[in-house]
């Protein structure tokens, strides 16, 4: 039962924290439960379905298969950090709607974390491309098929999504 | 000096366009996109405690001893809860089942023994999440193991070992079935065609989000505060009163959002007894929220379901005259829901087609397993799927097309309102029109040519048909077919409508979606009874006791909120518009049918100098009210509840037979799929799905339900399946090895929809969403198509492995799967 306190700096959605964690804690529950970021989901535990994905650094990760301590003197960037409460969608968060991506919207924020990661890396991408890129999130009520629609609209710009 | 153009402060109100039947985007999106839904785990209590739940190793086990000392030495343990202070602090839940079954005693926690691996036995609740599952492995249990029973069929013969001791038996209920006369027809028949096995396997539909809740048990009013994503609360409230021996007003259930149910979180109220429990003991608001692990071993999964001896009559022409079969229903360890599947597949017993000689003797069995929950599609996707084998196998043995021996079956378009063999009528449908399009949105003919061209490639190509049926809103006297003395029967929802202080238009629903898009739905009819646009309507979805938006019935399971949570909405929604013409009419001194109601304001006719703003109109009844006459005031309320009740009676539990569903649905999907012949992989190529659900109040949320059922079902036969071993142990408990369906698996689906209104519903809507399995039904029968008459496709799940044997080293039972006597 014993742990140990780790000081950590991280960024998140632009802004600085400076924390003390527990050695155990996983980035999950820190940006959940310490921030109070809870657009971020747990699903699975295991690194499986993807819920808790976010940005690091700009390259997508899932947030419960790190510990907190790990994030110190990154970037990290969640679903809060696309489009603040006033501002409208982003284009990629409008697709999702246009789509109809989203159901119960649990799995949502990982999904578009990931693909904000795939289009940000490549911003033109095939139909197939898409389907393999999002094969770290699992969605249980869409059948994927809204979801792939959305994400090829949003990547027709061929810009920041 | 310009002239300046004067302004406008009237338009006489011009029609609103109507919103249902239109796409538009859901109201729920807003907040679910930016990362701002509130679902049970985002929801914190001050000074709360974690809970963690000492689950049993063993399948099956006597309890000698729960020792809790060493967890509640550790600093920061709050509190301990075990099976033997739940024996002397509740009462046993109540049992749907009759005698023998109802004697089953079912309990929060383990009492006295275990009967499933992972079934919990203790409960510690700590300072933190870590701490509770830290202390919660210092509880020492000691166990003696039992003999362990895991087959449903031998789980029914005499000598196997006896979970419940007080029933006497594993079997919790039996029932016979018996319409027309399936032994005469046996005889006379051209053909008969013998199926001595089939097996559907068991998975679980499992929602991304796992069961959660947060109780606070309020010492100082009682009331017992739960916020959860349980998918039915009054359900709830109805096992969990009785058990805390609390009235059903104590608890307060709330929720915002769900992330996904799919008929599994209704049983969550076995751990929400333990939670409250916890809270009332350490006086404290007690924190749950399930590990995947824990969801998939420890939760409900769907049913498991051995059909035997099944017995085909078939006519020389392809005419199917019925079937006979014996079922064992494999419900696991506990019948939280159960034995309500033995009556529901009876909701659809013919499937699409005019069998009229049908017997079935359903036995719901008890096994060492996790217990069973309504997984989506409940007890019928089972059902419809032996009915798909049979008219498959029956096809192939008998070398008919199944296309034709399915159109030669099918009910006809003419037919409807049908009746079938045991009372239930099918409202409305075309199922062979659906056939017909799915074809020719796969192209039928142009799949059977590059099959022809396929063979002695290396590929096999094959092409199914699944044909299935939603059967939607529940009479539940239903369960007077399981249970004679039952107080059930019809079934309602409620809602409540209601302008507001200055006249916003708010409406709270009974029904507690999980992703259904309610909210939308919701307001494009309410927008229409009152003239507005749907931005116009705030819907409140989640569940909220306070709110008096419910009933016993009320929630979202059994594809039925089109009709009775719709029904709801609209009742009251026109309700609130009669009190809008009557304080209108009074005011404006004319007659109520001179009152046109339109964008937000009522007026004689459009006339600008007699009209009242729904603001004006609010503030007279809420602000203003000496204004009013007392006669109109003393009628008008501007908020109104509306309970929709369909128009069922009481189904005839001595012959089985009733209205039993008031909708159904339909889809009929077509698959092809192509299997490597040395590796046995199964790659489903194209894929075509024609829906039937009425008329259509949002289409792109009709087209989202048939893409998710439709992922399920591809899902269950291809990939997910829960495998127990020997000992009862669970073997595929996490997502690396329950391999859930992914967005690369998954085909882009074509969709089509053929509306055929129902005639018994508000507004020719259907319950629609569970979608009845197509895939599995679908995707056996291309394997079947593909693989030939010589072996017999038998079990639900075809992994790779399964396949390959199929191909290359078939069993016995495998080829034997199917004889025909012919006269």
């Amino acid at each position: 039962m014993g742990d140990s306190a780790h000081p950590i700096t991280v960024t998140v959605n632009g802004e600085r924290h400076e924390r003390v964690v527990m050695g155990r804690q996983l980035l999950v529950h820190f940006l959940r439960e310490t921030l109070g970021l809870r657009g971020t989901h747990i699903g699975c535990d295991s690194g499986n379905c993807g819920a808790c994905t976010v940005i690091c650094d700009g390259k997508a990760i899932k947030s419960c298969m790190q510990l907190a301590v790990q994030a110190d003197g990154r970037e990290v960037e969640t679903v809060e950090g696309l489009a603040g409460p006033a501002d409208p969608p982003t284009r990629l968060q409008a697709a999702f709607t246009r789509h109809h991506g989203v159901q119960c919207g649990y799995c949502t924020p990982g999904f578009l974390m990931s693909a904000t990661a795939l289009l940000q890396e490549r911003p033109s991408l095939s139909r197939e491309e898409i389907r393999r890129g999002l094969k770290g999130n699992v969605c249980r009520c869409t059948g994927y098929v809204n979801i792939v629609l959305a994400v090829e609209d949003a990547a027709q710009g061929g810009e920041r999504p | 000096m310009s002239t300046q153009a004067p302004i406008r402060t009237w338009a006489p109100p011009a029609p609103v366009e109507k919103s249902v039947g239109q796409s538009i985007p859901r109201k729920e999106d807003g907040r679910l996109l930016k990362g701002q839904g509130m679902f049970a785990d985002d929801v914190w209590m001050h000074r709360m405690g974690y809970v963690h739940f000492v689950r049993s190793p063993h399948a099956h086990a006597a309890i000698l001893d729960v020792d809790v000392s060493k967890a509640l030495q550790v600093d920061g343990v709050h509190a301990t809860l075990t099976g033997e202070e739940v024996r002397r602090l509740t009462d046993r839940y109540p049992q749907i089942a009759p005698e023998p079954g109802g004697r089953l005693k079912d309990y929060c926690l383990a009492v006295g023994k275990v009967r499933f691996a992972g079934e919990p036995v203790a409960a510690v609740m700590a300072e933190t999440r870590e701490l509770a599952r830290d202390a919660a492995g210092l509880v020492d249990v000691e166990y003696a193991p039992l003999p362990v029973v895991t087959d449903a069929t031998e789980a029914a013969t005499d000598g196997a070992p006896i979970l419940h001791t007080e029933i006497g038996s594993n079997v919790g209920w039996n029932g016979l079935y018996d319409f027309g006369d399936v032994d005469w027809a046996l005889e006379h028949s051209d053909h008969v065609v013998r199926i001595p096995h089939l097996h559907f396997h068991r998975f679980s539909s499992t929602p991304l989000e796992c069961n959660a809740a947060v109780v606070n048990w309020d010492a100082g009013t009682g009331v017992i505060r739960i916020e959860s994503n349980n998918q039915m609360p009054q359900f709830a409230a109805l096992f969990i009163a009785p058990a805390l021996g609390v009235r059903t007003d104590q608890l307060q259930f709330n929720s915002q959002d769900i992330g996904g149910a799919f008929g599994l979180k209704l049983t969550n109220y076995t751990n929400i007894t333990a939670l409250a429990l916890l809270s009332r003991k350490a006086n404290r608001p007690a924190k749950w929220t399930e590990y995947r692990s824990e969801h998939l071993v420890g939760s409900c999964h769907g049913n498991e379901r051995t059909f035997r001896d099944i017995e085909v009559p078939v006519m020389a022409d392809g005419q199917i005259l019925g079937f006979k079969v014996k079922v064992y229903d494999d419900v696991g360890a506990y019948m939280r829901y159960e034995p309500l599947g033995g009556v529901i597949f009876s909701q659809v017993l013919p499937g699409c087609y005019r069998f009229q000689h049908l017997q079935v003797d359903y036995h719901t069995v008890l096994t060492n397993k996790t217990p069973i929950g309504p997984n989506r599609g409940y007890s019928r996707l089972q059902h419809l799927w032996l009915v798909e084998r049979i008219v498959d196998i029956a096809a192939t043995q008998l070398g008919l097309d199944p296309v034709a021996v399915r159109r030669r079956n099918y009910v006809k378009a003419d037919e409807f309102p049908y009746e079938t063999p045991n009372g239930c009528l099918y409202d409305s449908g075309d199922y062979e029109a659906s056939l017909d399009r799915a074809l020719e949105l796969i192209d039928y003919e142009g799949w059977r040519e590059r099959q022809r061209a396929a063979a002695g490639s290396g590929k096999r190509i094959g092409i199914g048909i699944g044909s299935t049926l939603d059967s939607g809103t529940n009479n539940f006297g239903q369960a007077r077919l399981i249970n004679k003395n039952l107080p059930y029967s019809g079934n309602g929802e409620a809602a409540i409508c209601k302008l507001d202080l200055q006249g916003e238009i708010s409406v709270a629903l009974g029904s507690v979606p999980q992703g259904q898009g309610h909210e939308t739905t919701t307001a494009q009819v309410v927008a229409d009874a009152l003239g507005v646009t749907p931005d116009e309507v705030w819907v409140q979805a989640g569940a909220d006791s306070a709110r008096n938006s419910y009933t016993a019935f009320s929630g979202t399971y059994a594809s039925q909120f089109a009709v009775t949570g719709i029904g709801a909405a609209l009742g009251a929604a026109r309700q609130v518009r009669e009190d809008i013409v009557a304080v209108a009419a009074c005011v404006l001194e004319c007659a109520p049918e001179e009152v046109l109601v339109v964008g937000g304001i009522a007026s004689v006719g459009g006339d600008e100098e007699r009209a009242l703003t729904f603001a004006e109109i609010a503030n007279l009844v809420h602000a203003n009210v000496g204004a009013l006459p007392p006669d109109v005031a003393d009628a008008v309320t501007l908020n109104r509840r509306f309970v929709y009740r369909p128009p069922f009676g009481v189904p005839d539990w001595r012959t089985k037979s009733g209205h039993l569903t008031l909708t159904y649905a339909s889809q009929i999907h077509v698959c092809v799929v192509e299997i490597d012949d040395e590796t046995g992989v199964t790659t489903v190529l194209d894929y075509a799905i024609v829906d039937e659900c009425g008329t259509p109040i949002n289409p792109q949320i009709i087209e989202g339900q048939v893409h998710g059922a439709a992922a399920h079902g591809i899902a269950a036969v291809l990939q997910e399946t829960l495998e127990y071993d020997e000992a009862g142990q669970l073997l595929n408990g996490t997502f690396w090895d329950y391999h859930v369906l992914t967005c690369p698996d998954t085909p882009m689906f074509k969709t089509d929809n053929l509306p055929r209104p129902s005639p018994f519903t508000p507004t020719g809507s259907k319950g629609m969403g569970e979608g009845g399995g197509g895939p599995l039904h679908a995707v056996c029968s291309a394997l079947q198509d593909a693989l030939g008459p010589t072996v017999v496709v038998t079990d639900s799940h075809n992994p790779i492995e399964r396949v390959w044997r199929l191909l290359h080293a078939p069993s016995p039972a495998d080829r034997g799967g199917a004889t025909v006597e012919s006269r």
